[in-house]
C-alpha cells in the first residue's frame, strides 16, 4: 500500500490519544458542573480525522465541526490548551470564549470549528480560494457529517469549489446518524459519494474505520488538488458509537448495532495490522498507550489548575483594536 | 390549576390545536424522534399521538423547513415549524424575511401565510454564541411578521394557540431557561391575544418594560427594591410586534420613570425601539432620563463566569433604577 511506516504509527498514536482524551471527557462530564455546555465525542470515528490529518502537511488547513476533538488532536493541537478550553478556563486555546463547541486552533492551521451544521464547507472554499489566489502549495480539508449534507450551504460550496477548481477535500463523515435520525431517514440516496457526480468532481466512499484507507484517499485527493485538478469528495463510512452528545440516552439506536460496530473499532484494527506486519512491537504499543495516558493526565491537571477568566474579559476580542 | 414548565405548556398548545384543526402540522429537526426523551420538551409525545403525516422530522435543512412553512401555508395548511436554536434562524432567514414576510404584500393582499416559526433562544446553557444569540430585533425589524416572546408558561400556551389561529406569519421565540420550572397554566381552551402586554407586577415608582427570560430578573429586582420602599411596575410585552404602545405609555404615565430590560445585546436591540416610542409619544411623562439594561455588545461566551457577565442580572437592574429615582 506504500504508506510510510512513521505515518502509520502517527495514525495509531493520534487515534489512541484522541480516544483516551475523549474517554476522560466522558467521565468528567458526569461530574455536575465540571464541563460546561454540551459534550460531543467522536468515539469510534477516530480513523477519519487521524487518517486524513496524517495525509496532510502542517501547512494544510482543516475546517471542523461540532464533533471536532479527534480532528484537532490529529492536526497537532496542544492537548493542554484544548482541555483547558473545554473546561472553559482562561488558558484554553480560545480563552474560554469557545468552550468545547467552537475550538479554533489557527496555530496548527485549524482556524475554524463551526457548530452551525453545514457552515464548514463554504468557509473551506474561502480558505482554498486564498490558497489558490496566493499560488500556495496547500490544500483545505473540510470535515462535515452526513446530516450536514442536507444543508444548502454544502451544495453551494461544492459547486463553487468544483467550478473554480479549488484545492478543497470535502470529507463527509457518515456515522449513520444525524441527531436521532438514521441516514435513510434524512437522505434518499444511500451514497453520499455520489453527490460528487453532480459537481463533476471525484467522489469516493471509503471504510471510515480503516485509517489507512482514509489516509490513502486523502493523499490522492491532495495530490489532485495540488496539481490544480480541483476538489474531491470522500465519504468515510463509520459509526457514532456514543450518543449525539453525552446527554443523549441513545434510545433510538439499536444496542446490537452499537455492539457490532464496537467490534469494528478502528484502533485495534490498525494496531493489529501494524503488529502483524512487524511494523510495531507490543512494547511500542504499550509505550504509546502509556504516553496517551500521561498526556491526558497532564492536560486534565493543567485544565484543573488553570483559573477561569475574569468576567470583564468577556468584553475582549470582539473587534481588532 | 395545573403547573407546567413552559415546554409542557407549549406541548399542550400544540396538542390542542392539532386536535382542533387537521390542517395544523409540525415540522423540524427532531420534533418527532428526538435525542431528548424529555417530557419537559415542547414536541414530546406528539408523533405518538398524531403520527408521521402530521409530525414531520426533517433533515438538517433550515431553509427548506422555513420554505415548507411558506409554501404549505399559502396552499391552505397551518404549519408550525421549529428552528432548533435562534441563531440557526440565519439559515432560514431568506424564507422568513424575504418570503413569509413579503409575499402577502407582493400579492396585493390576495394570499395569506398562516404559519408559525418556533425558535429556542436564550443564554445560560453554556453552549456559546452559536447556540445562544437573541435575534428578536432582527425579526421585529422586518414588516410582515408578528413576533411573540412569552415569559410565563400560561402566556406561552395562550399565545401559541393564538399564533396558530392567526392568519399571519408569527415568529414565536421560546426561552429555554423557562422550560423546566413549573408555573400555573389554565387547562383547556385558553387564548392570549397577540399584541397585548401585561402588567406582571403593579407599582408606582418606576416602570420596567421587559419580555421573555428577563421577567424573572425584573421580578427579583422588584422584590428587593420593595424592601427599600421602591415600588416597581413590571410590564411584560409578551409580543414585540405588534407593540402594545398604550400599555407602555400608560405605565410610564403612572410612574414617570422607565427602564427597559432585555437579554439581547444593546446596539440595535428592541429596547431602543421601546425607548424611542416613549421619547416620541411620552416625553412629557418622564420625570427622569430612561435607561436600558441589556446584554453587552459581545457574542455570548461559553465560559461560565463570562456567560454570567453577559446575562443581565437583578443587581444591574437595581443600579439602573436607582440612578433615575
Ligand atoms: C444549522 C444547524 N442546525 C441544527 C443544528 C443542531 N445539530 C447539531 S449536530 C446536528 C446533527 C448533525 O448531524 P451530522 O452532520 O451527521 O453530524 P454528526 O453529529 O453525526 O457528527 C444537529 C441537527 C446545528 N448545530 N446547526
Amino acid at each position: 500500500m506504500n504508506i510510510p511506516e512513521e505515518k502509520q504509527k502517527e495514525m495509531l498514536w493520534t487515534m489512541l490519544l484522541s480516544r483516551r482524551f475523549e474517554d476522560e471527557l466522558a467521565e468528567l462530564c458526569k461530574i455536575e458542573g465540571k464541563i460546561p455546555g454540551m459534550t460531543i465525542l467522536s468515539t469510534g470515528q477516530e480513523a477519519v480525522g487521524s487518517g486524513a490529518c496524517a495525509a496532510l502537511a502542517p501547512e494544510d488547513v482543516i475546517i471542523s465541526n461540532h464533533r471536532s476533538h479527534n480532528h484537532l488532536l490529529a492536526k497537532g493541537a496542544d492537548p493542554n490548551a484544548l482541555m483547558a478550553e473545554i473546561y472553559c478556563k482562561r488558558t484554553g486555546c480560545n480563552k474560554g470564549k469557545s468552550g468545547t463547541l467552537h475550538l479554533a486552533v489557527p496555530e496548527v492551521n485549524a482556524p475554524c470549528t463551526s457548530t452551525v451544521v453545514g457552515a464548514g464547507p463554504p468557509i473551506a472554499v474561502g480558505q482554498a480560494f486564498a490558497q489558490q489566489y496566493k499560488g500556495e502549495q496547500r490544500v483545505t480539508v473540510c470535515f462535515f457529517g452526513d446530516g450536514a449534507a442536507a444543508e444548502g450551504s454544502v451544495h453551494e460550496a461544492m459547486n463553487l469549489a468544483a467550478l473554480w477548481r479549488l484545492p478543497v477535500i470535502f470529507i463527509c463523515e457518515n456515522n449513520v446518524y444525524a441527531g436521532a435520525q438514521r441516514y435513510e431517514e434524512h437522505a434518499p440516496n444511500p451514497s453520499m459519494a455520489d453527490r460528487a457526480t453532480a459537481y463533476a468532481m471525484p467522489g469516493e466512499a471509503v471504510d471510515g474505520n480503516d485509517a489507512l484507507a482514509v489516509y490513502q484517499a486523502v493523499r490522492d485527493a491532495r495530490e489532485r488538488a495540488l496539481a490544480g485538478e480541483g476538489p474531491s469528495l470522500i465519504e468515510c463510512k463509520t459509526y457514532r458509537c456514543r450518543g449525539h452528545g453525552e446527554a443523549d440516552p441513545q434510545h433510538y439506536q439499536p444496542k446490537e448495532e452499537i455492539c457490532a460496530w464496537q467490534e469494528k473499532c478502528p484502533i485495534p484494527r490498525l494496531r493489529d495490522d501494524l503488529l502483524s506486519q512487524g511494523l510495531i512491537t507490543p512494547e511500542e504499543v504499550r509505550d504509546m498507550e502509556a504516553r496517551a495516558e500521561a498526556v491526558v493526565k497532564e492536560a486534565v491537571r493543567f485544565a484543573e489548575d488553570s483559573p477561569f477568566p475574569n468576567p470583564e474579559e468577556a468584553l475582549e476580542d470582539v473587534l481588532v483594536a | 390549576m395545573q403547573k407546567l414548565g413552559m415546554g409542557q405548556a407549549i406541548n399542550q398548545a400544540l396538542r390542542e390545536e392539532m386536535r382542533r384543526d387537521p390542517n395544523v402540522f409540525i415540522a423540524g429537526e427532531g420534533v418527532g424522534v428526538s435525542i431528548h426523551l424529555n417530557p419537559m420538551f415542547p414536541t414530546h409525545g406528539l408523533l405518538e399521538e398524531f403520527g408521521p403525516k402530521r409530525v414531520k422530522d426533517t433533515p438538517v435543512s433550515e431553509a427548506a423547513i422555513a420554505g415548507l412553512a411558506v409554501g404549505a401555508a399559502e396552499a391552505g395548511l397551518r404549519p408550525v415549524v421549529e428552528i432548533m436554536f435562534n441563531p440557526f434562524f440565519t439559515l432560514a432567514s431568506d424564507m422568513i424575511v424575504n418570503h413569509a414576510a413579503k409575499l402577502r404584500y407582493l400579492s396585493g393582499g390576495k394570499s395569506t401565510f398562516p404559519l408559525v416559526v418556533r425558535m429556542k433562544s436564550g443564554a445560560g446553557i453554556g453552549a456559546g454564541c452559536q447556540h445562544s444569540h437573541n435575534l428578536e430585533a432582527w425579526v421585529a425589524h422586518c414588516p410582515g411578521l408578528k413576533v411573540v416572546m412569552p415569559a410565563t408558561a400560561a402566556d406561552a400556551k395562550g399565545l401559541l394557540k393564538s399564533a396558530i389561529r392567526d392568519d399571519n406569519p408569527v415568529i414565536f421565540i421560546e426561552h429555554m431557561g423557562l422550560y423546566f420550572a413549573p408555573m400555573p397554566v389554565p387547562e383547556g381552551e385558553y387564548l392570549t391575544p397577540i399584541g397585548k402586554a401585561e402588567v406582571k407586577r403593579p407599582g408606582t415608582d418606576v416602570t420596567v418594560v421587559t419580555w421573555s427570560g428577563m421577567l424573572g430578573v425584573a421580578m427579583a429586582a422588584a422584590e428587593k427594591l420593595a424592601q427599600e420602599g421602591v415600588e416597581v411596575e413590571i410590564v411584560d410585552l409578551r409580543t414585540l410586534v405588534p407593540l402594545d404602545k398604550e400599555a407602555i405609555l400608560a405605565s410610564v404615565a403612572k410612574t414617570g420613570r422607565l427602564v427597559v430590560l432585555h437579554e439581547a445585546t444593546r446596539t440595535g436591540g428592541f429596547g431602543g425601539e421601546v425607548a424611542a416610542v416613549v421619547m416620541e409619544e411620552g416625553f412629557n411623562l418622564l420625570k427622569a432620563p430612561l435607561r436600558r439594561v441589556t446584554g453587552p455588545d459581545i457574542p455570548v461566551p461559553a465560559s461560565p463566569p463570562l456567560e454570567r457577565f453577559y446575562i443581565p442580572g437583578d443587581d444591574q437592574l437595581i443600579a439602573a433604577i436607582k440612578e433615575i429615582l
